[in-house]
This record gives structure tokens, sequence and C-alpha cells, in this order.
């Protein structure tokens, strides 16, 4: 232990920051870590829906007893939406509770960024720096094509690094993590950021460990910073994933999968069975839902072309997330209005699966199937009792404005 | 000599509890209601099951890092297990469970289908690394 870091523990930066480095210790004591490693960024998940009551009491105290951010911390997506929560049918208690929870994190200095794209639109660290990050698509993202390094933190975990400016050195933070385990051939053309989705499906529930690292080569061409987005938030939620390596793109890649001994070949043919492995069930596609990650600027241009001149089926519900400063561009380039125009209703600084009144929200307007382009996003939502259908953008689009699933 | 699990990696006082024993990973966001306790994702091995009070078993850790919340806020709810046993976990299972203080441990010398089954009664002892069969 620093020097510093005794001092915190004996109380010099005050008891919030004691608290949360006697919690860091104990979270480090478990994984082994010899010690903690200063990060320059955080970025949380803190709302009402994943934090409960007993989250904002504690948010509160913290609040109230002098905890501040010691490093520029952001915020994840949250649960609210407060242009569209009457519309969506949101408590209205939850709501008060969601404004009360944001000046609690202001108070400490946390920026509400209320996204789960950071990666694409706040921050994007160099190879080798150290941050404390979560939504696991954010972790993944940082590790992998930014050759950040940084573990799944969760939301207690993370408010605890903003407070102390530093974390425990277990996991991704160390080199001998963060080497290839296992190879994964792309033998197929990936057109659509679903099939990047449906990969990480794929490769995610066969290795369903924190500490698999998959080292993607033979692919055809140079991937897109969205597909990476897709293929990541798809192996972090179907395999718990932290990092993975793409030969030729990614910094830490290997040159070759020389050494490694298994050997996974993904063909066209895995994909389609991934699509035809998803039923309709009684009947109908009503809702269809682009989330889980928020879309970026790039995201919103393409579905607004694909809407063009389009209508939501009446009786069909149509969601697009994204963050705020997303949206704003988006409005000034026309593809908001476009959307809107087309009867899609674009909600911001949420997700879609942790939008609070979820289930109720499902019960009110009949929905079974939820229909998406996000492979991420229909593995989530399960505990809502969804049943849930990855499909291609286009075919998203279709099925949004025609009610048929083919 | 009695039956027992060692563990790799544990944290929490020793307690004993009711032991359900899953084939399926979890996550307390994907496949937990969060209001009841009961796992009610459709087609989950242990769905309709109820976790209040239990000593959990799972294999693998899923997903999410809204679990780290959720361990905290169940345990508020007072519909939180005795304590949770991972084949193989993550960062955000062990970060919810220290938070919100509920035993928890990692890594198994045999698999828990050969000593252990759902309704046994079993003492999880993270100090000496060590789950029995009582």
């Amino acid at each position: 232990m620093t020097d510093e870091e005794r001092a915190i523990l004996a109380g010099s930066r005050g008891d919030a920051a004691r608290r949360a480095l006697e919690y860091q210790i104990e979270v480090g004591r478990f994984w082994g870590a010899k010690r903690l490693v200063p990060v320059t960024n955080v970025h949380m998940m803190g709302d009402i829906e994943v934090m409960g009551d007993a989250g904002l009491e504690y948010l509160r105290r913290e609040a109230d007893g002098a905890a501040r951010c010691s490093v520029p911390t952001t915020t994840n997506a949250r649960c609210i939406d407060f242009a569209q929560c009457d519309r969506l049918g949101q408590d209205r208690g939850e709501v008060a509770k969601e404004r009360e929870l944001i000046r609690h994190l202001r108070r400490m200095d946390v920026v509400t960024t209320d996204t789960c794209i950071n990666y694409q639109t706040v921050y994007q660290p160099h190879l080798g720096e150290h941050v404390a990050w979560g939504d696991t698509g954010t972790v993944i993202y940082a590790n992998s094509v930014f050759g950040a390094r940084s573990n799944f933190e969760s939301g207690p975990a993370a408010l605890a690094a903003a407070i102390t400016g530093r974390t425990p050195e277990y996991g991704f933070h160390l080199d001998e993590h963060r080497r290839g385990t296992f190879a994964v051939e792309l033998r197929t053309r990936l057109d659509d950021l679903a099939d990047w989705g449906a990969v990480g499906k794929l490769v995610g529930e066969s290795h369903q460990d924190y500490f698999a690292v998959p080292v993607f080569h033979g692919f055809h061409r140079v991937p897109t910073a969205d597909e990476l987005k897709h293929l990541g938030a798809a192996l972090a939620s179907y395999g718990s994933m932290g990092m993975f390596h793409f030969v030729g793109v990614t910094p830490e890649a290997p040159r070759s999968i020389g050494s490694l001994s298994e050997k996974m070949v993904i063909s066209e043919n895995e994909i389609q069975k991934i699509y035809a492995g998803y039923k309709l069930r009684d009947g109908d596609a009503r809702l269809v839902v682009f989330s889980g990650p928020q879309q970026s600027l790039l995201e919103m241009k393409r579905l607004a072309a694909l809407f063009e001149g389009r209508k939501v089926k009446a009786g069909s519900s149509c969601f697009v997330t994204t963050n705020g400063a997303v949206l704003a561009q988006s409005r000034a380039l026309g593809y908001a209005q476009a959307l809107e125009a087309a009867g899609v209703t674009i909600l911001e600084g949420v997700c879609f699966y942790i939008l609070q009144n979820l289930s109720p929200m499902r019960e009110a307007n009949r929905w079974t199937n939820m229909v998406s382009n996000s492979a991420k996003i229909v593995n989530i939502i399960g505990a809502h009792r969804f049943n849930t259908i990855l499909r291609r953008t286009a075919a998203c689009v279709e099925i949004a404005c025609t009610g048929l699933l083919k | 000599m009695h039956r027992a699990i060692e563990v790799t990696r544990a944290f929490g006082p020793a307690v004993e509890g009711e032991a359900l024993v899953s084939e399926e990973g979890f996550s307390p966001r994907y496949d937990l209601d969060r209001w009841s306790g009961l796992i009610t994702k459709p087609g989950h091995k242990l769905e309709g099951k109820s976790i209040v009070d239990k000593v959990c078993f799972f294999p693998t850790a899923k997903g999410g890092i809204a679990a780290g919340w959720a361990f905290y806020d169940i345990k508020w709810k007072k519909i939180a297990p005795k304590a949770f046993v991972f084949g193989v976990t993550n960062p955000v299972m062990v970060q919810g469970a220290i938070f919100a203080g509920i035993p928890i441990t990692a890594g198994w010398n045999k698999h828990p289908r050969e000593v252990v089954k759902s309704g046994d009664w079993v003492r999880v002892d993270p100090a000496r690394r060590l789950i029995e069969i009582l």
C-alpha cells in the first residue's frame, strides 16, 4: 500500500473515502490483487431501477457525507426518459426518485451523461490506460479496441473507484489475463450489425467465462466501430467476457493465432441457424426495439434512411434509444425528424431493457414478442418475460412497418 | 468422512442454509424477479424456484454490470440468498455480494452435483474455503 492509501484508511480524505477504500481492498483480496492502480476515468451505472430504494438511500448518505469524485466520472444509460415518462406510463414516484438520485450524483461531482456508448461519444482512453468502467459493453470495448485496462466495475465498485481514484489490480489490469485463449475464424460476410451480435452469441454462449479471451481472425474486410460495438456487447452479455482480440485490427492482438490450440470457425450456416432459432410466440410482432447499446449517430443515420417514407404499422411500437449528444446532432441533421415522422419513438439517455415499469408496460401493451437487431438486448430482457427475436436491421424495420415476421 | 467441497476464493462470515443447486448460470438481472426472489427467466433450469434464504450453487455468472446494485437491493428487501457458491464467477457478482455483505465463493474442487442436491442443508465457511453438506 502507498503512503497515500494508508492516509486514506486513516481518514485523511474523510469517511466516505475510507469506507470506499476498505471495500476496494476487500474486493481486491478476493481476487488476490497485490495492490491498487490509479485510474484516470470512471464510468458508473446508477439509476433508480437498478439501485432501488436501498441504493438511493445509500447515495443520499454518501452525498451528505461529502463523498466526492476525485477523477472524471460519467454515468451509464438510465431508466427514466423525463420527456416521455408519462407517455410510457412510468411511475411518477419513481420518476421523482430518479431526479433525486441524479441530484445526489451531481453533488458528488458525477457528470451525468446517461450513456452506455461513452466510448463513442465521451471519452476514448489510450493504450495501457487504467480506467474503472461499468456497463460490460463499455469495458470490453475499452480493453479490446482501445487497449485500455478495466474490469467490469459495477455501480458500487465504480463509485468507490471514483471516490478513491484507484481500483484493485486484478483481471484485465494484468498482462497475464489479456492474452488470447482461443481462436475464432470468421469465414462469413457479416453484413449487418445483428450478424456481429450473432457471432458474439455463438462465441459467448459456448465459453461462459470472464477470463476467456477470443482471438478473431480471417475476416475479409476491416470491421467498423459499430460492428465491434455489437460484437463486444454480445460477447460480454452471453459469455460474461471482458476482452477480445481481432488480428490486424485491435492494438494488442497477436500477429497470428499460432499457439492457440482451440480453434472455432464461424460460417454463414451458423449465423443463419441463430436467426432460425428464434420463434414467434402467440402470433404477433408488434414491438421492435433498437437499443442495448444506445444508437450511435451513424446508426441513427442508417435507421432514418431505412424508415424514409414508411410508417410504423398501426398498433405496433418501435423504440430507438440514444444519448443526449447523439440525439441533438440527429435533430440538427434531420435523422430524428425522419424517424419520428415514421412513427418511431426516440428515447433519450435510457436503455430499453432497464426502463422503469417495463414489465407492467409489456402487460398493458399485450406485448409477447420483442424484435431487435441487438443480440445483447435479445439476451438480457428475459426476466421481463418477453419472447425475443433477433433479426437484421432492415428486417427489423420491415417488421415494424408491416407487423409481419418472416 | 462427511461430504464437502473445497472452494478457491471466498468472502464473508460462515452461514448455514438450504441448498439450491443449478445446472445453469445466473444473473440477478436476467433471470430473477427482484420483488419476489423467484427465478422468472423463461426456460431457466430453475424457473419458478425461489433463491430467498438459500445457499445458491451456480456453475457460472452471466452478463451484467447492473447486478452490482441488485444484491444490495434484494438484501434490503429481505429476499437475498444466504450465500452464493459459484464455479466460475465475474467481478460484478463479487463486488455486488461484498457490497451487500452476502457470503460468496468461487471455484470448486468437484462439481456440486456429485455431493449435494437442492434441499440439502449446507454450511458455507469462507474462512476455511469449505462447503460442508450436513
